[in-house]
């Protein structure tokens, strides 16, 4: 493995000039953050094509990025789903319903607005349990990218943790939202054509699409499966066992379309942040709609290369195959493989370093999020109430110092116990599965209280682990993927199958339980209070000032199309 | 906008696009440097598509610049 990384002088000036230039936009932009709205909501004063590209890259973290090769791996054009049916809708959706409400609100992150819809519990609730995800989750991605940098080039552990912590600290210290913001925009372009040339040196040796889908034919039938499982998204899903993933279209649909992907782009506010920082609520509602026509596109980006290296393994003669952990292939690895399969020195620098870049929009997407949601939801409303906005200013760079700190703690302690991580990961999954329900009640039914919102979140929150704890994967070998209860209910053929589920219990759940406890409490908020929070209390946005050509529902139409060709396709 | 993005990033394409081009030229007689690369000489060609892109984004932003001056 050794021989396949040989890292020459080129390749570390590539990446010594990535470095340079992210820290030069952090400096530059430094001069300008004189309130602590300036550092930590960006002033509200970014064009439209920038947050949209923010919006999409902060999302393509490193793990992302692997994640999505692996799944193109284990599952195929399957894992198009993911963006199709799921990313794409919802972007649509936030775009055109849900970020009049967040923009227009006086709300400065998600949290906010949901003690100004609801009350402060729910707030509360949201608010720490956002705040320690996104440390973890920067913690977590930190372990895997220094994982890798030792494993595939022998570069110390510590020091790789280091690195990385401190450059995203740097630039994020020094120039805030707007930095990080900026900051994606040049890692998306430096991810895009950083692993282009693998997915066409890939292409070009399987023999292009045509050939690929002949081999993957191949695998599909040797495991049983429909011969079109790894290469087609909607034919396969209409049985589940006809694909890997053990799923059929109702889960798709539901789960991943509606509910999950719903609730991820919809009330994250690591992704609704970079909408909020933009210049005017119509380049706030234009952000999701603008990120959508790239993210259309990056399955083929990331799923490609997993699909590849899969037909490649299949074929004893390729000389290329991925690794085995336990008893299947360490999808993992997949970009990191086909990299060094690949790329001469030179090209591999550049992908190393777009590998990099791709840790580091996710990471410091993370560390903004997380020190606004620290800074104005958590120390401002109950630690420390009404100081100077200096004193706030001083507060969101320093929760980013800490911030940082806390997950180098974290990541060591996913190299201790790996277990932990996983823990973690799934209390997130139950927290945020039922949100979106309580957003889409919030947000279109003025009936709904504090209460129903409250007790609502905390019984699908139950209801995923319950749902969790009672069923378990067919491969499952330990508690933590479930059937923890002692008694298992039902078995998928799949972790993600369970996942679908999960969410679609949770959600139901969630939404139920909050009409149920609305409809028996009073509420607490006036008209005038939910006024712009609410949809039948708001006057609609009139975008009559905007040419027809620039407006959100144009855009939405003509992103909503592709996707549909796009599905067309692939069918 | 205080700081065009546009020029950062036009510049930090140009520059590793030019020393991509410049290895590649200088190592394209490499028989076995570019045999993992299917017979491409990929840094060259990466480093021709960093250069253009690059250029054009810094046209962008001395278009601007020179709009908003006049």
């Amino acid at each position: 493995m050794e021989s396949t990384f040989a890292l020459g002088w080129i390749d570390y000036t590539i990446m010594g000039i990535y470095f340079a230039f992210v820290l030069g936009i952090g400096w530059a932009l430094k001069k300008y953050m004189r309130s602590s709205a300036d550092f930590l909501t960006g002033g509200k004063s970014i064009p439209a094509w920038i947050t949209g590209l923010a919006f999409i890259s902060t999302n393509l973290g490193a793990l992302e990025v692997m994640g999505m090769a692996a799944s193109g791996a284990k599952y195929g054009m399957i894992t198009t789903h993911f963006y199709w049916i799921g990313a794409i809708p919802a972007m649509i959706f936030l775009g055109l319903f849900m970020m009049p409400f967040y923009y227009g609100s006086r709300a400065r992150s998600v949290p906010e607005y949901l003690k100004l819809r609801f009350d402060e519990k729910t707030r509360g609730f949201n608010a720490v349990s956002f705040a320690v995800m996104t440390i973890f989750a920067s913690g977590i991605s930190m372990y895997a990218l220094a994982m890798l940098m030792e494993t595939l080039l022998g570069w110390n552990f510590a020091w790789s943790i280091c690195i990385s912590a401190a450059i995203v600290l740097l630039y994020t210290y020094l120039g805030g939202l707007k930095s990080a913001i900026y900051n994606e925009v040049l890692q998306f372009f430096l991810i895009v054509i950083g692993f282009l040339p693998l997915v066409i040196l890939g292409l070009i040796s399987v023999g292009g699409w045509e050939g690929l889908t002949l081999r993957l034919t191949d695998v599909a039938t040797s495991h049983g499966y429909a011969p079109g499982a790894w290469t087609e998204t909607w034919r396969p899903v209409a049985n589940a066992a006809d694909n890997p993933m053990g799923i059929e279209w109702f889960g798709v649909v539901m789960g991943l379309g509606f509910v999950l992907s719903f609730g991820y782009w919809c009330t994250n506010f690591l992704v609704v942040q970079r909408a909020m920082a933009a210049g005017s609520m119509t380049a706030a509602r234009k952000t999701p709609l603008i990120g959508a026509f790239p993210k259309m596109f990056i399955p083929f980006l990331v799923i490609l290369p997993g699909m590849i290296a899969i037909a490649l393994t299949s074929d004893p003669g390729s000389g290329f195959s991925l690794p085995v952990k336990g008893n299947s292939y360490d999808y993992d690895k997949v970009i990191p493989m086909m990299l060094g399969h690949y790329f001469p020195t030179g090209l591999l620098g550049l992908g190393l370093t777009a590998l990099m870049a791709s840790f580091m929009s996710g990471m410091a997407g993370n560390v903004t999020a997380f020190n606004t949601v620290w800074t104005y939801d958590i120390y401002q409303s109950y630690i420390n109430p009404a100081k100077s906005d200096t004193h706030y200013l001083r507060m969101g760079q320093m929760a980013t110092v800490f911030g940082i700190i806390v997950s180098i703690g974290a990541a060591y302690m996913a190299k201790l116990f790996n277990n932990i991580m996983d823990f973690l990961q799934l209390i997130f999954a139950f927290i945020n599965a039922p949100l979106f329900a309580t957003f889409l009640l919030g947000m279109f039914s003025r009936r709904t209280t504090g209460h129903g919102a409250f007790f609502g979140l905390l019984t699908g929150t139950l209801a995923a682990a319950l749902h969790h704890g009672l069923t378990k994967p067919f491969s499952a070998v330990s508690l933590i993927k479930g059937g923890w209860l002692g008694t298992v209910v039902h078995f998928y053929p799949s972790e993600m199958a369970q996942n679908f589920w999960t969410a679609i219990f949770a959600f139901t759940a969630c939404f139920t339980t909050t009409i149920l406890i609305s409809l028996f409490t009073k509420q607490t908020r006036s008209p005038e209070e939910l006024t712009g929070l609410v949809y039948s209390l708001t006057p609609r946005i009139t975008d009559s000032r905007v040419s027809r050509v620039n407006r959100p529902q144009f855009l939405a139409i003509v992103v909503a199309l592709i996707a549909v060709v796009l599905t067309v396709i692939f069918w | 906008m205080e700081v065009d993005i546009r020029f950062p990033i036009g510049g930090m394409f140009s520059i590793l696009g030019l020393l991509l081009l410049v290895f590649g030229l200088i190592t394209g007689n490499d028989p076995e440097m570019y045999d993992r690369s299917l017979e491409l000489n990929v840094n060259l060609w990466t480093g021709g598509a960093m250069i253009i892109f690059g250029g054009l984004m810094l046209f962008f932003s001395f278009r601007a610049l020179r709009r908003k001056s006049t």
